[in-house]
């Protein structure tokens, strides 16, 4: 099992995101720098990570899903390749077009940084499997842009298709119908703001993150 | 030629921003401010004098990069 977290400058979370992959999965993980044309051979995971991508300049995730990596990375997705998007991973793949919707700031206009209680509202993808029956997770967030926002058809078709995949229980930043995390319509693109690399093992605090990275890497 | 494009949040998407702002203004004593919005002002040299041409690659520059369709509408003011 392979996994690459992708690097942008200014990315905060890639180590993050390598630790909680090495520890809560045997999955070998590689750092790949955004200025990369070609990705890692026989990848099962790609993974965007959180921080503040070029500084979140223009918009958060504008410049950093124009970076030369991220052809790539929607080639990658294209051929059914697990990629997840962690917070400002997430405003990356929407600005990127390959997850509907965008990222506002907060509806309270502060940074919120937290733990948030959440449904796990659809546990047969790719990303929840190891959920099980289990409905409810707890994970971190910590964004200012973390208000998801799509117009009502897309919340509509999102709802309909079963591509809401995490919803809060308490909305901390006024998301459009609580959302929390969405899948492409593939179901192998995940974008969620909570952080699952901040929640991955017991002495952490908060251990439910190991389950998604578990059940991306059982599911290649 | 020179560019100026105008950025701003679509009428149904909450501007918190703009609120903010309100806000303050009716803080300082303007209560009958309302409907504040806060944008964004991108300005550049098209190093080209074909306004058509202008027009049109400034539309694909927003729509490629500028503004996100998704929330935002945009303007543009082209000056020779």
């Amino acid at each position: 099992m392979k996994a690459a977290v992708v690097v942008f400058p200014g990315s905060n979370c890639d180590r993050d995101c390598k630790v909680a992959l090495e520890r809560s999965t045997a999955a070998q993980v590689s750092m790949v720098w955004h200025q990369e044309t070609a990705l890692p051979d026989g990848l099962d995971l790609i993974v965007l990570p959180g921080g503040f991508a070029y500084g979140d300049y223009l918009r958060c995730g504008a410049m950093a899903a124009l970076s030369p990596v991220m052809s790539e990375v929607a080639a990658a997705a294209g051929r059914g390749v697990a990629v997840a998007g962690i917070c400002n991973g997430f405003q990356i793949l929407c600005e990127a077009g390959m997850l509907p919707g965008a990222l506002l700031r907060n509806a309270a206009l502060k940074y919120v940084c937290k733990p948030v209680d959440l449904d796990v509202v659809n546990s047969q993808t790719r990303f929840t499997a190891a959920f099980g029956a289990r409905r409810e997770a707890t994970m971190t967030v910590g964004n200012g842009e973390g208000n998801f926002f799509a117009d009502e058809e897309t919340l509509d078709r999102l709802d309909g298709e079963g591509q809401v995949v995490f919803r809060y229980k308490h909305n901390p930043n006024g998301s459009s119908r609580s959302i929390a995390g969405i899948v492409n319509p593939a179901g192998n693109v995940l974008g969620l703001m909570p952080h699952p690399d901040r929640a991955f093992e017991a002495d952490l605090g908060l251990a439910d993150g190991a389950l998604l990275f578990q059940s991306v890497m059982a599911s290649a | 030629m020179k560019a100026v494009v105008h950025v701003f949040l679509k009428p149904g998407v909450l501007d918190v921003q703009g609120k903010a702002v309100e806000n303050a203004l009716h803080g300082l004593g303007w209560s009958n401010v309302d409907g504040v919005r806060v944008g964004r002002v991108i300005t550049f040299d098209l190093g080209q004098d074909d306004r058509a041409s202008a027009e049109a690659d400034v539309k694909a520059m927003c729509d490629k990069l500028l503004a996100n369709p998704v929330i935002e509408s945009y303007r543009v003011d082209l000056d020779a």
